[in-house]
């Protein structure tokens, strides 16, 4: 796309203004819309060519729906067809998240961008190479198995012929049933898959050349930023419109509803503007107490019941004389995303037609919400997807993005919007609190009897994984009003087979928040109290933690067993029951140090995680420090290994922070943790060691690396701390004065 | 009023326009220069996306009035550090230890590295952590930046 710039005096004095991409391509990202060469391009993601086309030079590309977050599938995604195709990997592009060029594969979310993304692509990669095989045995007149293929050029006979000469830029023609996927290369003849093949995009990253969304410019655009009520719920009551005549370059103040923004030529222009422009606001205080969350989540009224686990008959069970009864109850804090790059976004309409170009993980999606926002035909719509600050859910792009179109109508110009960080931390949707109780029965051989578990946890709109827009909501603009967490009841069964079981999660009508899913969701907080509830059994049967687990998982579950016995190697685990020195005030001296265990087997149908943390607790501050995070990882197929190393890195030291560290602050107004003082997130010198075994099963199907690590973090870190202090943390996060007095208690 | 300035960018003498003297360095660099490398991320000196060297300093160029910098002063952003033919030691190591998830920290450690290694050529693993404890990275490549950090000092020393 755009090229890099090193000002020269020259090219200065020539341009004298912001660099302008022009657009060379046809049918590429970034292109201004252009509907004919779109309607051309095949989207049903039972056709090949919705997914790929070789060129006459045997360029491969790749259209994926699915997106690079900054995570590094494109990379991996390119490896697929490379090997796939038999082409050299640098003979593959990807074109990502583009709604005319794309196919609808779904949001990049819940760890599916290689298990359901990369599997589709590869589909299509394999017939389309079975077709050329066809193709070249005609021209060649060799019979097709005959043939070899080696970077892109099919041999036969004595005779060869290149990809490119074959099909050279016309379609395939050929439909795909990902129902009964073609046969695929064995995994014996992987050249590419499997190998930590460097990621494309990280030399222009490191120089400066890459181009982000938010270094991305249109012709003719103008620089908004919107200024957001001081209370959630307040109204605008008017705008003092002469509170910023004194900025040059405003072109203007827009207003509809509650909806207020500004528009100006210049991006200073509009940030003095933003920040000085006089409104006044009815109140609102429609929040709960911050000190109250909890029994607030509990007082909600429920929608419904999700029955997720039924065995047996807990209640009769647990109502059993002579058995050992435990109960618990777990908390889960709110938590904002916290992109380092607040959202941005560009949006020009023309012609009756709205181009909008954002970070979006689910450009399908947003398209269908921008177009009922604006009363438009979905074909007149389209989004296209740049690279962002990484991104770890539904977060501000799609709100940046439907403030940019609300702009860009008003002043009939392509605008800009880059929210601020405090806009960002105020606004993106929210990880919602979450709430869990769970009893138990030990019989006396240490054997759990029955398990019974309560969630309290935002409903989901069924089949709607939208979060209303911001803009959409304070203008009164039509959308759809949607509840969206995502699928957050994910993981409130367990993978232990226990005679007795009863599992519920109240799915409550509202939370305080506009939530939204944030990396691992609900499978992280489910996870955290199972995991830590069962570690609270094991310590009751007085019985070592993973030997527990071991004794409860099904036996015929291989993987699950492996995976434990894995990482118990893996961090030398030292077999006994916690606490530490066998006794409930732990060891003596101020730092103690423990570790913990915790297991999950991701939405009990894929990925598989063990982790062990050791900690060490200061007792008189309150502070702990993970000094050592293992992890033993089985996703099936590995496509890239030190792809798969960065992510597990990625969901430790980011939950390692949510779990210490963070937790939304507000007011019965508003969010009041704007900014990284307020809302602290992990620093470099608090960053753990982490220690990895990746088990690779080349044979088996690839599944999700993006989120599973992440679910283990939380319990594993309140398992250490149980066994190096004996006092039990039931509420994330655990910050130095929660530990403090949980240790005074314990 | 629209006054013009004359700055020293990446080593050129480059003349701007802007309205109001007391804007930050970054927007001049983004918006009136085109550079990619400094990046907009909180706009308080909170998380060192915006990082620059000023007469080879790290300085947060979000905070950075126009007003406070003269053309005497030596400018150089992630763009003027090394090129894709020539990295800085710092860039060559990111590449191999493929220090980064989505990047958008990446400009703030790799100057922030930078100009904390030219006067730190031995550095422990802890020295580098104090030295990067104020640039904030959300994807969780910190392992991973340490590790480069360490080999651009070793990179630098066979240079």
């Amino acid at each position: 796309m755009s090229k890099n710039f090193i000002p020269s005096r020259r090219d200065l004095l020539k341009s004298g203004g912001a660099l302008v991409v022009s657009f060379s391509f046809a049918a590429r990202p970034g292109e201004t819309l252009a509907q004919d060469a779109a309607a051309a391009k095949p989207l049903a993601l039972t056709a090949v060519d919705t997914f790929l086309a070789i060129d006459a030079t045997g360029t491969v590309t790749v259209y994926s729906g699915k997106v690079d977050l900054g995570t590094g599938v494109r990379t991996a995604l390119a490896q697929i067809v490379a090997d796939e195709l038999d082409v050299p990997f640098n003979r593959v592009e990807i074109v990502q998240g583009d709604t005319a060029l794309t196919p609808d594969q779904g949001p990049t979310f819940g760890s599916l961008s290689i298990q359901i993304g990369g599997v589709q692509i590869r589909n299509a990669a394999a017939l389309a190479r079975s077709a050329l095989l066809d193709l070249a045995a005609t021209q060649l007149g060799v019979k097709p198995e005959e043939l070899t293929v080696s970077a892109g050029t099919i041999s036969g006979g004595g005779k060869t012929v290149s990809y490119g000469d074959l099909v050279g830029g016309k379609a395939f023609s050929l439909a795909v049933d990902h129902t009964k996927p073609p046969k695929t290369k064995d995994a014996k003849d992987f050249k590419i898959v499997g190998t930590s093949v460097p990621r494309v995009d990280i030399p222009d990253k490191v120089t400066g050349k890459f181009t982000y969304m938010h270094d991305f410019r249109v012709p003719g655009m103008l620089h908004g930023r919107v200024i957001r009520p001081p209370a959630i719920g307040a109204t605008l009551q008017s705008v003092d419109e002469s509170s910023i005549s004194g900025i040059a370059g405003v072109v203007k103040i827009v207003r509809d509803g509650s909806f207020l923004g500004v528009v100006a030529e210049n991006e200073w222009a509009a940030i003095k503007a933003a920040t000085r422009l006089k409104a006044t606001w009815s109140s609102w205080e429609g929040l709960p107490e911050q000190g109250k969350l909890m029994e607030h989540v509990r007082a909600t009224k429920v929608a419904k019941d999700d029955v997720t686990g039924n065995v047996g008959n807990a209640a009769e069970a647990m109502g059993k004389d002579g058995v050992k009864k435990i109960a618990a109850t777990y908390d889960f804090t709110i938590h904002t995303h916290g992109s380092i790059g607040p959202s941005c976004a560009i949006a020009e309409f023309k012609d009756g037609q709205l181009t909008s170009w954002s970070a979006s993980q689910a450009t399908h999606n947003l398209r269908k919400q921008l177009a009922k926002m604006f009363g438009l035909p979905l074909e007149n719509v389209r989004c296209i997807y740049l690279e962002g600050s990484g991104c770890y859910g539904r977060n501000g792009h799609e709100d940046a993005a439907a403030d940019a179109a609300l702009l860009a109508k008003a002043v009939g110009r392509p605008v800009r919007v880059q929210w601020s960080r405090a806009d960002e931390h105020g606004w993106d949707p929210k990880g919602p609190p979450t709430l869990i109780d769970l009893r138990a029965a030990l019989d006396g051989s240490g054997t759990v009897t029955a398990w019974d578990s309560e969630f309290f946890m935002p409903q989901q709109t069924p089949n709607m994984f939208v979060v209303p827009l911001v803009a959409a909501t304070l203008s009164g603009m039509p959308a759809d009003e949607t509840v969206a967490p995502g699928n957050v009841f994910q993981n409130s069964n367990i993978p232990y087979k226990f005679a007795n079981i009863n599992i519920v999660c109240h799915r409550l009508e509202t939370t305080p928040f506009r939530p939204s899913w944030i990396r691992t969701p609900g499978r992280m907080q489910n996870t955290y109290a199972n995991e830590c509830f069962i570690d609270e059994l094991a310590a009751a049967a007085g019985a070592d933690p993973i030997d527990f687990r071991l004794q409860h998982l099904d036996p015929n579950d291989k993987r699950g067993i492996e995976v434990l016995n894995r990482a118990a190697a893996l961090a030398k685990w030292d077999k006994r029951p916690s606490p530490k020195n066998g006794q409930k005030s732990g060891q003596s001296g101020d730092v103690v140090t423990g570790r913990g265990v915790s297991y999950c087997k991701y939405e009990l149908v894929r990925t598989y995680i063990a982790a062990v943390a050791e900690v060490e607790v200061k007792r008189s501050t309150g502070e702990i420090r993970v000094t050592r995070f293992y992890v033993a990882h089985d996703c099936g197929q590995i496509i890239n290994p030190d792809g798969i190393r960065s992510q597990i890195e990625g969901n430790v030291i980011q939950t390692v922070s949510r779990t210490l560290k963070e937790e939304l602050k507000f007011n019965r107004s508003t969010v009041t943790s704007l900014d990284w003082a307020s809302y602290p997130i992990l620093t470099f010198p608090e960053v753990p060691d982490i220690v990895m075994d990746l088990i690779d099963r080349p044979a088996e199907k690839p599944w999700g690396v993006g989120e599973p690590s992440a679910a283990v973090v939380p319990s594993a870190i309140s398992n250490a701390v149980f066994d190096a202090t004996g006092a039990r943390l039931r509420s994330v996060p655990y910050t130095p004065d929660k530990v403090r007095s949980v240790l005074r208690g314990a | 009023m629209a006054i013009s300035k004359t700055l020293n960018v990446n080593g050129a003498q480059v003349a701007t326009t802007v309205d109001d003297p007391e804007m930050p360095l970054l927007y001049v660099l983004r918006d009136n220069l085109g550079l990619h490398g400094p990046r907009f991320g909180c706009g308080l000196a909170q998380c060192g996306a915006c990082t620059v060297h000023i007469d080879g300093k790290a300085v947060r160029s979000c905070v950075t009035a126009l007003s406070s910098v003269s053309e005497n002063n030596r400018i150089v952003t992630l763009e003027g550090l090394g090129t894709p033919e020539n990295l800085h030691p710092v860039q060559q190591a990111f590449i191999d230890e493929q220090a980064l998830q989505c990047g958008y920290c990446t400009n703030g450690m790799i100057m922030e590295a930078a100009a904390f290694l030219a006067t730190n050529r031995k550095p422990s693993e802890a020295d580098i952590k104090k030295a990067l404890a104020g640039n904030l990275c959300r994807c969780g490549s910190h392992a991973r930046v340490v590790k480069a950090v360490q080999r651009a000092a070793d990179l630098a020393q066979a240079r």
